[in-house]
C-alpha cells in the first residue's frame, strides 16, 4: 500500500477516557504501515504530549515506581513518533495553542508543536483521509 | 481548495460555560476563517443550541465573576450570518424535545433524520462531534 | 457506491443514542452504500448475546458488516458473539482510511 497522509483529531484529556487507548492503537497501526500522520490535539488532548507528566507507584497493588511502570501519554506520543520514522513515515503532532495555554501545559514532547485550528484545516485539506475522535 | 466537510454535532453544553463557547462550533468558525468549507448538522441534544433567547448569567465564585457568559443561539446565528456555515437541525430531535421550529434562530434549516444518509454523499469529509 | 466505516464506542445499556447510530448504518446501506459498523470499547458489550444484541444481528441481515474490536472483547471477557457479529483487529480502521472510506466515530 503506497504511503498515505492521514489526519486525526483527538479531544480527550489523558487518563480520562478509553477513547485514547483506542486512538493510540489506531495511530500505532498507521505508524507501523509507514503512513504520514497528522494529529490535531484539541481541548483536553492538548495535554497528551505534556512533557512534565510523571509516572507513580501503586500502593494499592503494592508496586513501586519501577514495578508499576505507569503509562504516561507523553511516552506514547514519543513512541509513536519513533515508530513512524522507523517505518518511513512522519508524524506532525499539533497541540492547539489556546487549549495548551488555558491548561498550562506549554512544554511538549520533542517533535510535537504548538498550533491552531488553521493547522487542522490545512491537515484535512492536504491529507488523504481524516478521522475525528470526539469527546463525550 | 478546501474539502467540503459535514460536521454532525451532538455534544451539547459539555463545557460551554467553562470555555465561553461550544468548543466544536468555535473550532469550525475558526477553520472556516482559515479557508474551510464546513456545514453543521445539530442533532440530539445539540438541537437545543438553536433556540433563540437562551443563556444564563455567568458563573460567580466569591468575588470572581464571569464576564463573557456564552450565548449558544448567538453563536449559531454567527455561523450562519457571518461565517456562511449552513446549519441544519434534525427535526425529529426537535420534536422529541418539545421544541417548536418557531423558537429557532433565523436561518437554520430543518433536516429529517431519514435524509441524513443521503447528505453524506455531498461531502468529502463527514465527522461526528 | 461509497463505503463508510462507522465506529461505535458507546453501548445501548448506558446510552439511548446508540439506536440512532445503528439506524444511520442501515440508512446508509439502504441508500446503496457499503457500511461497516465497528464496535469498540463498551460498544462491544452489545455484541454478547443479550437483550440488545438482536439489533446487531438485524443490521447484519440488512447488509451492514458488523465487527467488534478484539482488544475490547478480550478486555471484557466476551468470547461468544451474537449472530452476525465478528471479531476484528483495530488495523481494519487503517484499512478503511487507506481505502478512502469516510470514517465516523460515535
Amino acid at each position: 500500500m503506497p504511503k498515505k497522509t492521514l489526519t486525526f483529531a483527538l479531544m480527550d484529556a489523558p487518563y480520562e477516557s478509553a477513547n485514547l487507548t483506542t486512538a493510540f492503537r489506531i495511530l500505532d497501526a498507521a505508524a507501523r504501515r509507514g503512513h504520514d500522520i497528522n494529529v490535531f490535539a484539541y481541548e483536553g488532548a492538548a495535554g497528551l504530549a505534556f512533557a512534565r507528566q510523571a509516572p507513580h507507584p501503586n500502593p494499592v497493588h503494592g508496586k513501586n515506581l519501577a514495578e508499576e511502570n505507569h503509562p504516561t501519554t507523553k511516552d506514547q506520543v514519543a513512541a509513536l513518533l519513533v515508530e513512524a520514522a522507523k517505518n518511513g513515515g512522519k508524524v506532525d503532532w499539533v497541540n492547539c495553542g489556546m487549549c495548551v495555554d488555558e491548561r498550562g501545559v506549554n512544554e511538549f514532547v520533542a517533535g510535537t508543536r504548538r498550533g491552531s485550528p488553521a493547522d487542522f484545516q490545512a491537515f484535512t485539506d492536504a491529507s488523504y483521509n481524516t478521522l475525528v475522535i470526539p469527546t463525550k | 481548495m478546501a474539502k467540503s466537510s459535514l460536521n454532525i454535532v451532538e455534544s451539547a453544553y459539555r463545557a460551554v460555560m467553562e470555555e465561553q463557547d461550544d468548543t466544536i462550533l468555535w473550532l469550525l468558525a475558526a477553520m472556516q476563517g482559515a479557508g474551510g468549507a464546513h456545514t453543521v448538522v445539530l442533532r440530539g441534544n445539540a438541537v437545543n443550541y438553536a433556540i433563540s433567547g437562551q443563556g444564563a448569567p455567568g458563573l460567580t465564585v466569591g468575588e470572581w465573576k464571569q464576564e463573557q457568559a456564552p450565548r449558544m443561539d448567538h453563536d449559531v446565528a454567527d455561523l450562519i450570518d457571518n461565517r456562511k456555515i449552513p446549519v441544519y437541525v434534525v427535526e425529529e430531535d426537535l420534536a422529541e424535545r418539545g421544541i417548536a421550529a418557531a423558537t429557532l434562530v433565523s436561518g437554520v434549516k430543518l433536516l429529517s433524520r431519514a435524509a441524513l444518509p443521503a447528505l453524506f454523499a455531498d461531502y468529502e469529509i463527514v465527522s461526528h462531534w | 457506491m461509497a463505503h463508510y466505516l462507522l465506529i461505535e464506542s458507546r453501548d445501548p445499556f448506558e446510552s439511548n443514542d446508540v439506536g440512532y447510530y445503528y439506524e444511520l448504518a442501515k440508512g446508509l446501506v439502504d441508500a446503496g452504500n457499503g457500511v461497516t459498523l465497528l464496535l469498540v470499547q463498551n460498544g462491544v458489550l452489545a455484541a454478547r448475546p443479550s437483550a440488545h444484541s438482536a439489533a446487531l444481528s438485524a443490521l447484519r441481515r440488512s447488509g451492514v458488516e458488523v465487527l467488534a474490536d478484539d482488544f475490547s472483547l478480550r478486555e471484557r471477557g466476551i468470547s461468544t458473539l451474537a449472530d452476525g457479529v465478528a471479531a476484528a483487529p483495530i488495523d481494519i480502521v487503517v484499512d478503511h482510511l487507506e481505502a478512502g472510506h469516510k470514517t465516523l466515530w460515535h
